[in-house]
């Protein structure tokens, strides 16, 4: 075909024909739809500048903007922009933003945290993140603890002590808490009327006869019981013993048992194979004074407290 | 050929220059004196102050960062925020259809962003360049001092102009005086540099360079509004059997100067002067009809009058008047045609939602409390065998004063609960407080109560009692 037929459209073609009339119809891309390209290239660029982009062997480019954080030695770190140096610098700035309440903390006595709202507030919220991090493996998230490993810390029954500072002192220092075996002391007998006479009680169905011998038996100086768990049971606080009168079960596993032969059965393991477990670590190189406080006032108010 | 490529890939016609002439009158005056009102409003607004006892003393302030929106005496939170705007949005939008269903696109003439905008400009313009003659003649004229200087400058208040409008903005969102400071001293927020770029960009663009386009091409109004005009709405319209008459237009000359020879030869009242099309900021010729461009902003009906006025025949020739009116046999004067369903089911609808808003504003409570229950343990045996349940309250206190608050409960016995230390709590004006609660209960009562109620009294409206219900959950609930 004549060059005049073939561009006698209203479009236009590339030029070119093949097998003689065959086309190629020029039609250029939208220009926005251009101009929008070009804009991504340049974004591009701008960001191989900005931000890490290029593998380079081992390394990569870094780019040159900058993260300025404090790390956990106290040093300040200019590194290059990453999420986890923006991570650590957004910590900082969490951690300053609290740091005016702790500063309060530390320098208030317990009872006047408590009594402060907007202090007390703080210690709901922060005091839930920390109990979170450091006591909730053992005592579960929201302290309701474990029967027979770790204690409940919700309710009112306090084996050293419920009060503010006896809490501080728990989570300071730690505890240990110890009983001995009396499987080798005792007949199996004897053990089986000490165990009804614990479990009376704390008002259980158990055998009176049972009971009253194993009374007696508290009271002997043959099992020293008493020693330990006081004249009238209600347990020693300085070292730890607990009050066996109330409802509450810690080392004997009473509260899942559902007949009474089987409360038994729980009690008599704990005075056979005594107790070494009882021991809670000391937080006071791992937590800063001011955490210790805001924990012990937390936990306070977990059990209410005494 | 090549002209026929350009036509397919373009996106849009090119435009077609506009440089619309002035002109006085009724409408015109309406249109300034509503640019004046709305500016000193946006411009001004941003600078009363308003004393405060914490926060921003700017009378109007939208706080995005802590999250509160002061609007002079009212503060107002994200949550109260949500049901306003959203009934502030339905009343605007109930507002427009009633307005429209009227007078037709009354909105877009008189009080758009867009049209008091792109007026602000088109005055610089003129006020640079001269009027439309000289606009026309500048533009055809090639490049030389003149036009680069007084073009140059028009854009250049433009910008001005685009600026103050863009950091006005930004304004709100911020103290304003100290924005000024940090603006330029160039410690404002990231965020406030980009709002002012965009909207400074945006504005120049949309008011100096798109105009019209923006309203013809990209404002969604424009192309729905059509639906609610009725044969009773009120337009802008030419009143086609007396201008053109039998003959058709002719302008004023020898033989057809009065009305009565004008009538005799069969021709109309308009005298094809074309004001009317001069002053159109869209640029269309109103005397072709209703088209979907016009704005209804009038100015052609100023024209027209004045010509009208300045020959001696009567006004109205261009006016506000409805299609049923126009194409009577013997159309009577133009009026509001409001008794109509539609319009009144609009303004009752205004009315009602207006009425909520006010309702809703006035009423809106100083203490948002919140109770949730400790649900790790969701109870707890006590050593005496009585079952305790813990509670967490929130008090939020919007007021602008320290508020104590009594805290009671309701359905169990006064002394089954304990607030701790917060029996009574004060809160201070913007703060919120986390007061703990134990409610202890015997295990008979434990089993037999399911739910109970917290009361909360401000000391300084006791008869407010704020009640918030709570469940009670036992060994066998
Ligand atoms: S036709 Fe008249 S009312 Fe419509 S936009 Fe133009 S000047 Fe305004
Ligand atoms: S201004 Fe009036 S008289 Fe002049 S052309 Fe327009 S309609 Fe006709």
């Amino acid at each position: 075909m004549s060059k005049e037929k073939l561009q006698s459209h209203a479009v236009q073609t590339t030029g070119h024909a093949w097998d003689g009339d065959l086309q190629e119809y020029n039609n250029p891309l939208p220009r926005w739809w251009v101009w929008a390209f070009y804009l991504t290239i340049v974004f591009a660029l701008v960001y191989w500048v900005l931000y890490p982009a290029w593998p380079l062997g081992k390394g990569y480019t870094t780019g040159i903007a900058k993260v300025t954080y404090v790390n956990s030695k106290g040093e300040t770190v200019t590194t290059h922009w990453n999420t986890r140096a923006d991570l650590m610098a957004e910590m900082n700035a969490a951690a300053k933003a609290q740091k005016p309440y702790y500063d309060k903390i530390a320098a208030l006595p317990l009872e006047q945290i408590a009594k402060d709202p907007e202090l007390n507030s703080f210690v709901i919220s922060a005091g839930k993140q920390l109990f979170g991090d450091n006591c909730a493996a053992c005592h579960q998230a929201g302290g309701q603890g474990v029967v027979g490993l770790f204690p409940n810390l919700t309710d009112d029954d306090w084996l050293y002590g419920g009060t503010l500072e006896k809490i501080q002192e728990t989570i300071t220092y730690g505890r240990r808490g110890f009983m001995p075996a009396f499987g080798s002391v005792f007949t199996p007998e004897q053990i089986d009327q000490l165990a009804n006479y614990v479990l009376s009680l704390s008002g259980e169905k158990v055998d009176a006869v049972k009971a009253q011998a194993g009374n007696a038996l508290f009271h002997s100086m043959d099992a020293m019981c008493f020693y330990c768990h006081g004249d009238d049971a209600k347990g020693r606080q300085d070292v730890g013993a607990p009050n066996l009168t109330d409802k509450i079960w810690l080392w004997a596993k009473v509260p899942a048992a559902d007949t009474p032969e089987k409360k038994v059965e729980a009690v008599k393991t704990v005075i056979t194979q005594g107790l070494g477990k009882g021991v809670m670590p000391a937080w006071k190189d791992r937590l800063k004074p001011e955490q210790i406080k805001l924990l012990a006032v937390y936990v306070h108010e977990l059990g209410g407290g005494k | 050929m090549q002209a026929g490529i350009e036509e397919q890939s373009a996106l849009y016609e090119k435009r077609i220059p506009i440089f619309p002439r002035a002109v006085k009158g009724r409408f015109r005056r309406f249109k300034w004196g509503v640019l004046i009102l709305a500016y000193s409003v946006f411009f001004g607004l941003v600078w009363l102050p308003w004393p405060r006892h914490d926060g921003p003393s700017q009378a109007v302030m939208f706080d995005l960062v802590h999250r509160k929106f002061y609007i002079f005496g009212l503060v107002a939170y994200p949550q109260d925020l949500i049901v306003w705007l959203g009934l502030l949005l339905f009343i605007a939008a109930a507002l427009l259809f009633f307005v429209t269903a009227l007078v037709g696109r009354a909105f877009c003439g008189y009080f758009c962003f867009q049209t008091l905008w792109t007026d602000f400009f088109v005055w610089i313009e003129n006020l640079i360049q001269g009027d439309r003659p000289k606009r026309v003649r500048l533009y055809k004229q090639p490049w030389n001092r003149e036009k680069i200087l007084k073009l140059g400058t028009t854009h250049f208040v433009w910008l001005l102009v685009s600026f103050w409008t863009a950091f006005t903005f930004a304004a709100y969102f911020t103290y304003a005086p100290e924005l000024v400071r940090d603006f330029f001293t160039g410690q404002a927020h990231p965020a406030a540099y980009a709002t002012v770029l965009i909207l400074t960009l945006t504005t120049y663009v949309a008011a100096g360079l798109g105009r019209e386009q923006i309203c013809m091409y990209v404002c969604p109004y424009a192309r729905f509004q059509s639906v609610m005009y009725d044969p009773e709405t009120l337009v802008v319209t030419y009143d086609e059997k007396r201008g053109d008459g039998r003959m058709g237009r002719a302008p004023l000359r020898p033989g057809a100067k009065t009305r009565e020879e004008r009538r005799a030869k069969g021709y109309g009242d308009c005298i094809d002067c074309t004001l009317c099309v001069q002053v159109c900021p869209v640029g269309i010729d109103i005397r072709n009809g209703l088209q979907y461009p016009c704005i209804s902003c009038g100015l052609c009906i100023d024209a027209c009058d004045g010509v009208m006025d300045s020959i001696g025949f009567p006004r109205g020739l261009i006016r506000y008047d409805c299609e049923v009116n126009i194409k009577s046999p013997a159309p009577g004067k133009p009026h509001l045609h409001w008794k109509r369903l539609k319009v009144i089911g609009y303004g009752l609808a205004v009315v009602v939602m207006s009425a909520l808003l006010v309702h809703s504003i006035a009423n809106r409570s100083d203490l948002e409390q919140a109770v949730t229950q400790v649900r790790q343990p969701l109870y707890v045996v006590l050593s005496d065998g009585q079952i305790r349940n813990r509670y967490q309250i929130r008090l939020a206190n919007r007021s602008d004063h320290a508020e104590t608050y009594a805290l009671g409960v309701r359905g169990i016995p006064a002394q089954a609960a304990d607030f701790g230390n917060f029996q009574e709590v004060t809160v201070k004006p913007d703060q919120s407080i986390l007061v703990q609660v134990s409610v202890k209960l015997p295990p008979e009562a434990a089993m037999r109560v399911e739910s109970f109620e917290f009361t909360i009294t401000p000391r300084s409206r006791p008869a407010e009692v704020h009640v918030s219900p709570a469940r009670f959950y036992g060994p066998h609930s």
